[in-house]
């Protein structure tokens, strides 16, 4: 399988010369196609900074970050724009539905902006809800909808573009835990019949352990990585943990 | 420190400011501008006559400046509490820091007295500026020597300004105070968490109440138009506005909800671009704005008929007068009474310039050019005579016309005289022929009708054919307006025997400069008190009273019309903008998110432009389709006073709409594209 994002050695300062912090300290791993791919780390590790910097919502220091064959730290003003609605799909820790949409109008939004014609949108929108089990809140306006029915509103926007990546940062971070499993799920299942390339940032262990594959981050660099493998999730939570324990106490309020 | 901190304040959130800030300099400039006409009347080298209608009209200028006044001020209050509003997160922060709500109180203060001296700065310059323009139109106005024109500046205006002013900020800064020390820090935090609950129409009630009210409105746009011969009383006007208010209200509630339906389903368009972003924006912004909306339509449309009228107003009622006054004095009195006193009734039998001896007034000394004629009528010829065959089609066309008067005639030989003294043309009569003078435009059309249906009159047992086809344009009484409905010219046999009925004295005054016109004017004038003429009946228009009257009314209505119509238009579109701002901070949420949705600023501006466009464009396009036909049916009403010049007028009232309107709009549009971008 070929690679759809390989990051080379970014890095990522703030600060000026007298006062430097590295939010992002030499970084460099490879995700392949159809991963599913979880970061985790404390917050201030530079997880978040680190998908910023994937999704071009901020710039690298030094480094590259190439998505496909395309070295996004490269692009420029509205080519960042084409790239952004054309590769890439989001989904936020707070949904970011428009709440003057209904949450048909709401998915379809990503479609339109890329002009396709709406006779396609409604093909392709009609298709994912199915099977993301949101077809009866398609009319409702989000003040309408529990919270889980708006993340899988927003995971049907993020996937409806068919991106090459989906990025989510903290998906379950507003949901219960009923609605969180849910959700992971219906990643799951992206994952596998969509063929869908999704990159998560999370520091709750439960959510990473759906990944395939979890990356953990310390202080702006890559701490350790695991694999699923072919255990089942159960053994795969309780690897997480075993790391979780070890990059010290930080992540254990997390639990 | 709060001083430093005010200061901060301003110079960061100026862009937010910028409509508060255009809003007050606006105010204060205009409220300058139409203030300062006093002291440029001042100056002006005028008649008395003309003196009295300024200092009524200074007088009238005054209280509407106090209703302006209030206008302005609440306009104030609300920009102010926008403000507010805007910066609860940050008053927030403050009190959770443990500063006082005293403090904050005073922050604003500061700000508020800050923001108050650079406005009423700038406003004042401006307004002097302006103000120099306006004297010249002030000049030409009341028809002054614009030769000695030179830089006002009226220490009166400013000083009521500034107090105006003054007072306007006091009451703000206490609305702050009260405002700030009301709220709760709980909601001053929350405050940006806001979620919209969308209520979608009933498409059916919406489809039904824009049928109705459309049929309203239409028959409302009906009665001010073509039948507006149905308003034959003053009570009935209210029909057309009573209608016309309440389906603005009703189609801007049943447009909002119909137009996202019938965009919705129109798929193709509905689903481009941001298209359903932009178009349910709108729709939730005006749903919940119906009343603002309408009253905002409404006051658009007032704001330009009124502009556009007071405007050619005074260019009707003056160009008149250089043809309909083109002597300086005429008497009229009737003859031949057969009731009243015994002195009335002698008086009656004598010549104008006999009557005048008698009151000791010389005529050969004082006037040149003297003619006296007698016009006569006979109870036999109505209107409705003269009209013929054509008189039942006018009546059931024009049923509120009086077709019982009497007709009035006058000798060709005498009109001839009066003609030569007016600088009118000679008129040429056969023995059994006749002529129509009219100027009255409605009437000289009924007439024109009735002659080319060839109207014979009998006049002692003679008839009497039509010269023309037509009625000729003319007119012997001299009035402001174009009243002459019908005068018959015949030959000067026919009249032999015919009762008379008034005589009619037209001169110049014998004397070349204006102030030895105006000594001989105040002679004439002096003249009501003479013990003779006190006893008798005799009417006398002037020229100089005439001008004086016709231009300063003109000058007045214009001036007062132009005042409030401009304010009008900044008051609307001030609320327009602040409305459009208050939600800014929602708005802010839902760009941020279509940012990261992939969409490029291009498509965010087109948006954010659209919206503002639309948003300021409905009540303005409802308004403008409204004021085609209330200029229509001012223009009907203000045709007794001549044809106007409408087409300047409106080009003079689109230029106030760019500027104000516009200029609300640009300030809206990029005060909200600086609040979404960062």
């Amino acid at each position: 399988m070929k690679d759809i994002l390989r990051i080379k050695g970014i890095e990522k300062y703030y600060g000026t010369k007298s006062s430097l912090t590295k939010a992002i300290d030499d970084i460099s791993f490879d995700v392949k196609e159809g991963e599913f791919t979880a970061i985790m780390g404390a917050s201030g590790s530079g997880k978040t900074t680190l998908l910023n910097c994937i999704s071009t919502i901020d710039k690298v220091t030094s480094g590259h970050i190439y998505v496909g064959d395309i070295d996004i730290t490269k692009l420029k003003g509205n080519e960042l724009n084409k790239f952004r609605r054309e590769e890439l799909g989001f989904i936020f820790q707070d949904f970011n539905l428009l709440d003057t949409l209904t949450a048909f109008e709401n998915i379809a939004l990503a479609l339109s902006i890329q002009n396709i014609s709406s006779s396609e949108i409604e093909n392709r929108v009609n298709k994912v809800v199915n099977d993301l089990d949101i077809k009866s809140v398609m009319d409702k306006y989000p003040y309408q909808m529990s919270g889980g029915q708006k993340q899988r509103v927003a995971s049907a926007r993020a996937i409806i573009t068919n991106p090459k990546l989906v990025l989510a940062d903290e998906p379950t971070g507003a949901l219960d835990s009923k609605s969180s499993k849910k959700l992971l799920e219906s990643f799951n299942y992206l994952n596998k019949e969509f063929n869908a390339t999704i990159l998560m940032v999370t520091h709750d262990a439960f959510t990473a352990s759906y990944a395939n594959r979890v990356i953990f981050i310390k202080d702006g660099k890559i701490f350790s990585e695991i694999n699923k493998g072919d255990g089942n999730r159960k053994e795969f939570f309780d690897k997480i943990i075993d790391v979780v324990t070890l990059l010290g106490g930080d992540v254990n309020n997390a639990l | 420190m709060l001083y430093k901190l005010s200061l901060k304040n301003i110079r960061k959130s100026f862009k937010d400011y910028a409509i508060y800030f255009f809003t007050l300099v606006l105010g204060v400039c205009i409220f300058y501008v139409f203030n300062a006409i006093e002291s440029q009347t001042v100056m002006m080298n005028v008649s008395s006559s003309t003196k009295k209608i300024i200092e009524l009209m200074n007088y009238m200028m005054n209280a509407v400046s106090v209703f302006v006044s209030f206008v302005l001020g609440f306009l104030i209050i609300y920009a102010s509490r926008f403000l507010i509003k805007r910066r609860n997160k940050e008053f927030g922060i403050y009190l959770t820091l443990g500063m006082g709500k005293r403090k904050i109180s005073k922050i604003l203060l500061i700000e508020t007295i800050f923001i108050g001296l650079i406005s009423l700065f700038v406003g004042l310059t401006l307004g002097v500026l302006l103000s120099q323009f306006m004297s010249l139109l002030v000049a030409n106005m009341f028809e002054a020597d614009l030769t000695r024109f030179r830089f006002i500046f009226s220490h009166s205006a400013c000083v009521k300004t500034l107090i105006y002013f003054g007072i306007i900020y006091l009451v703000v800064a206490l609305f702050n105070v009260v405002t700030i020390s009301k709220c709760k820090l709980i909601d001053l935090i929350n405050s940006s968490k806001k979620q919209e609950k969308v209520k979608m129409k009933n498409p059916i009630i919406c489809t039904i109440v824009f049928l109705i009210s459309s049929i309203m409105l239409g028959y409302a746009y009906y009665i001010v138009t073509a039948g507006v011969d149905m308003l034959d009383k003053m009570i009935k006007i209210l029909i057309p506005v009573g209608l016309g208010t309440i389906s603005t209200f009703l189609i801007i509630w049943s447009l909002s909800g119909l137009i996202l339906r019938i965009v919705m389903a129109v798929k193709k368009l509905y689903f481009r671009g941001l298209n359903s972003f932009v178009l349910r924006q709108i729709s939730s912004k005006i749903n919940t704005t119906v009343m603002q909306m309408g009253i905002i339509c409404l006051m658009i449309f007032v704001t330009i008929c009124v502009l556009s009228s007071a405007l050619s107003l005074k260019n009707s009622m003056t160009q008149n007068l250089v043809t309909l006054v083109p002597v300086d004095i005429q008497f009229v009195k009737i003859l031949d009474r057969n009731e009243g006193d015994k002195v009335l009734i002698d008086d009656s039998k004598i010549s104008i310039v006999e009557t005048l001896e008698r009151a000791d007034f010389n005529v050969k000394d004082y006037f040149k050019d003297i003619v006296e004629v007698t016009i006569y009528s006979s109870n036999d010829i109505k209107i409705k005579t003269t009209l013929g065959e054509y008189y039942e089609i006018a009546k059931s066309k024009y049923p509120m016309l009086s077709y019982d008067s009497s007709e009035s005639f006058i000798k060709l030989s005498d009109y001839n005289k009066l003609a030569r003294l007016y600088g009118k043309d000679q008129l040429i009569l056969n023995d059994d022929e006749y002529i129509v003078l009219s100027d009255f435009e409605s009437w000289a059309a009924i007439r024109d009708e009735a002659l080319k249906r060839d109207v014979n009159i009998n006049l002692s047992g003679v008839n009497y054919k039509p010269k023309y086809d037509e009625c000729l344009d003319g007119f012997v009484y001299m009035s402001p307006n174009h009243i002459n409905t019908g005068l018959f010219v015949f030959p000067d046999n026919a009249l032999n025997g015919i009762i008379r009925e008034k005589s009619l004295l037209a001169a110049n005054y014998n004397v070349e400069s204006d102030e030895e016109k105006q000594k001989i004017e105040d002679i004439i004038m002096a003249l009501d008190e003479n013990k003779y003429i006190s006893k008798i009946e005799l009417d006398a228009v002037s020229k100089i009273a005439m001008y004086g009257a016709s231009v300063g009314l003109g000058a007045c209505v214009t001036f007062i019309g132009i005042y409030l119509g401009i304010i009008f238009l900044i008051s609307s579109a001030a609320i327009l903008a602040l409305r459009e701002l208050s939600d800014s901070s929602d708005n802010k949420e839902r760009y941020r998110m279509i940012r990261k949705l992939g969409a490029d600023e291009k498509m965010i501006n087109k948006a954010l432009f659209k919206q503002t466009a639309i948003f300021f464009g409905f009540p303005l396009v409802l308004s403008i389709i409204h004021s085609i036909f209330g200029i229509m049916f001012c223009n009907y009403i203000l045709e007794t006073f001549g044809n106007q010049k409408l087409f300047i007028s409106i080009v003079m009232t689109a230029l106030v709409l760019i500027i104000i309107y516009g200029g609300y709009f640009v300030i809206t549009y990029s005060v909200s594209k600086n609040i979404i971008k960062d």
